[in-house]
């Protein structure tokens, strides 16, 4: 197992190097440049002198060397020294964003918290809604329970979050005047007071993408506990006198978590995704509302770094993914 | 066995359909018989005569729905398994009767180990420790014949091989020291030489737990060998049944006439596959009004159309469900007669 991951995480290296190279082109080349955003009326020369203190003038290889320098090497040593007061990084330069200049990391720093409390917390809920759900609609196959069940997560799962997402601020904030309709990003949790406030503010998008997730993890749990509960060991289970509680939330739904737990980690990347999109319906300033204003402006250290960071998550959780299907599936033996 | 003993199991008229979208299939027609303690019977019969269901209905172990008994009893030491409660009837499953299915392949679970498995029976019948279940599924490992059974608690079913598997499987039907044990086809799914290891793994277990038997098998060598007693199925209902010996030796029924005469000679390969007699198995959309065996005898006469046969004894221990009534002439001379 220990060898297997290190192979993989071995393995994982050329990948994000590839990757790395192949988003900074994508990029790069893509048409619409930083400087699209000086006015005509700054005179060339000055143009020019931005330009050069950009680093634009140097060649793409240069400037993707550095970004790899800085992303692996500066940027790592900085947070190390912010941790623990030291001075690694010396005055080593920052990876900065184009428009205002504040270092990367700083600006994915303050955004990822917001980002992450609100796709945490709904994934979380997502799960601990859609495996009872899952569980018993398969147990109860057909029941009206099941019927209802697999109605609304196939609406759950076919409707996009944003038009969810719409539908929930027209009923619950322009209506019901229940919840805020802007998130305010800059409140910060101290007492209960605060806390209860960031509960409220958070409940309509958690709720929106803990719909959307709870609907494909109970479909999968679901389809999963469906089969295995025709399985010849479960008779085997039953007649060995075991109750139905033990048959099917020790024996069935050990073999069926299997795929479900996969699912799970391979989906906790993806749903940054549909993040962007719900970070823009209600207007919370996290990491994908930093990444559509980036790309308007052609902040192109920003847009790479995010999309990067991404790329990282998705390899992780892979891996993660085939880790844990080593560790609840005893027939798969790695090395 | 001594004659008029109570039975340790005793079914009487078992009646099991299943309700599918193209309407009823009645799988098991008012079955009965009984177990004497320490006695193996056998259970014969071609594919779908409704061998498994008859059985997997006592202890309640078919999918309901689809599946519903719509009447009988299974006496159990005298009491009805059939109207037991939950509680009851989950001390009878893997306590008092022990159940080992076809497929050691998928019959174990996959994720746990083998241990587990063979304890889970001990510690919820028993109530044993985790400690004294793990030394007594030493045991019966030990018994069923795996070596170095200590270590190999902690291994999982796919590190056994089809033989080990179904040893398993017996193990842990034997684990509580069951009345009875239902071995459901327990070696078709091995080879020949498993097949004959467990065979003499089970007629040694007998001897040393002088538990009952029910047997279910396609082939009448293994019911030679181990069983006592034969029961033949067809079309969801028992059509002949005797002592083993009676059996081979004065068959009754057509179809029983026809099985025995589909077992290969002398050494040729084991495999009686029943498939041989010709004709295709009755459709059981409905309750028998015939005999169900009519379309493929060769004695069928009016009243085979006009009235299912009832069991009717032609002997001590034998009776068969057939209008027709068999020449006196030993089976020999039957053959010679058809041919
Ligand atoms: N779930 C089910 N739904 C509908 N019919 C079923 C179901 N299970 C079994 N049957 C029917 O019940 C009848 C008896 O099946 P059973 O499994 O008892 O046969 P068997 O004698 O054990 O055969 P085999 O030797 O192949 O194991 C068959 O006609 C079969 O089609
Ligand atoms: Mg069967």
């Amino acid at each position: 197992m220990l060898t297997y991951t290190l192979r993989r995480l071995l393995l994982a290296i050329p990948t994000l190097l590839l990757i790395s190279l192949v988003i900074f082109l994508v990029v790069d080349l893509a048409p619409g440049s930083p400087m699209s955003e000086i006015p005509l009326t700054v005179p060339p020369e000055v143009q020019a002198k931005i330009r050069a203190a950009l680093g634009l003038d140097a060649p793409f290889y240069v400037r993707y060397l550095l970004w790899m320098k800085q992303f692996f090497w500066t940027e790592p040593l900085y947070g190390i020294d912010n941790l623990f007061g030291t001075q690694l990084a010396g005055d080593a330069p920052r990876l900065l964003s184009y428009s205002s200049r504040a270092p990367v990391f700083r600006i994915i720093g303050e955004r990822l918290p917001q980002t992450l409390t609100v796709i945490g917390s709904a994934y979380l809920l997502a799960i601990v809604i859609a495996l009872p759900i899952g569980i018993y609609s398969a147990y109860r196959q057909y029941s009206w329970f099941d019927q209802i069940g697999t109605f609304i997560s196939m609406i759950g799962f076919s409707v996009p979050t944003f038009f969810t997402g719409l539908v929930m601020i027209l009923i619950f904030t322009v209506y019901l005047g229940w919840f805020p309709s802007i998130f305010n990003t800059s409140l910060r949790v101290t007492d209960w007071a605060t806390f209860k406030q960031m509960l409220h503010q958070m409940t309509l998008p958690v709720v929106v993408l803990a719909l959307y997730n709870a609907a494909e993890v109970s479909r999968y749990t679901r389809s999963s506990m469906l089969e295995n509960l025709s399985q010849d060991y479960v008779r085997t289970a039953r007649a060995k006198g075991m109750g139905e509680g033990t048959v099917v939330l020790k024996h069935v739904l050990r073999n069926s978590l299997i795929p479900v737990v996969t699912i799970i980690a391979l989906g906790a990347p993806t749903i940054f995704g549909g993040a962007i999109v719900t970070e823009q319906v209600f207007k919370i300033n996290g990491i994908g509302a930093a990444l559509i204003s980036a790309i308007h402006v052609n902040d192109l250290p920003v847009v790479q770094t995010i999309a990067f960071l991404t790329a990282i998550l998705i390899v992780l959780f892979n891996l993660i993914a085939d880790i844990l299907y080593g560790v609840l599936d005893p027939r798969i033996r790695y090395d | 066995m001594p004659d008029g003993a109570q039975p340790v199991l005793d079914v009487r008229g078992l009646k099991t359909v299943f309700r599918t979208r193209s309407g009823e299939v009645h799988a098991v027609n008012d079955v009965s018989f009984s177990l004497q303690r320490g006695e193996v019977l056998g259970v014969v019969g071609e594919s779908g005569s409704g061998k498994s269901v008859t059985m997997m209905s006592l202890l309640r172990l078919l999918p309901m729905p689809p599946a519903m008994i719509r009447g009988g009893e299974a006496l159990l030491n005298g009491r009805d398994m059939l109207k037991a409660g939950p509680k009851e009837l989950r001390a009878i499953r893997g306590g008092k009767v022990g159940f080992v299915f076809q497929d050691p392949m998928t019959s174990l679970n996959p994720v746990f180990t083998v241990g587990m498995q063979i304890m889970e029976p001990l510690r919820k019948h028993l109530g044993l420790s985790h400690d004294k279940a793990a030394a007594r599924a030493v045991e019966l490992l030990d018994l069923v014949g795996i070596p170095d059974a200590r270590r190999r608690l902690g291994d999982y079913p796919h590190q056994f091989s089809g033989g080990m598997r179904q040893r398993v499987m017996i193990a842990i039907a034997l684990a509580c020291d069951p009345d009875v044990l239902i071995a459901d086809e327990p070696t078709t799914a091995l080879d020949v030489t498993i097949q004959a290891q467990i065979l003499e793994l089970m007629k040694d277990l007998r001897q040393k737990l002088g538990m009952a038997i029910v047997w279910i098998t396609h082939d009448l060598g293994v019911i030679a060998g181990i069983a006592d007693r034969v029961m033949v199925m067809y079309g969801g209902q028992v059509v002949e049944e005797a002592p083993v010996r009676d059996l081979f030796a004065r068959p009754q029924h057509p179809y029983t006439r026809a099985l025995l005469q589909t077992i290969p000679k002398i050494s040729g390969p084991r495999e009686a596959r029943l498939k041989v007699i010709e004709g295709q198995p009755p459709i059981l959309n409905a309750p028998p009004s015939a005999c169900p065996f009519r379309a493929r005898c060769e004695y069928r006469f009016d009243r085979c159309d006009a009235e299912n046969p009832a069991l009717r004894p032609v002997g001590a221990g034998h009776a068969v469900a057939c209008h027709w009534q068999a020449p006196a002439a030993p089976l020999a001379a039957a053959e010679v007669s058809h041919a």
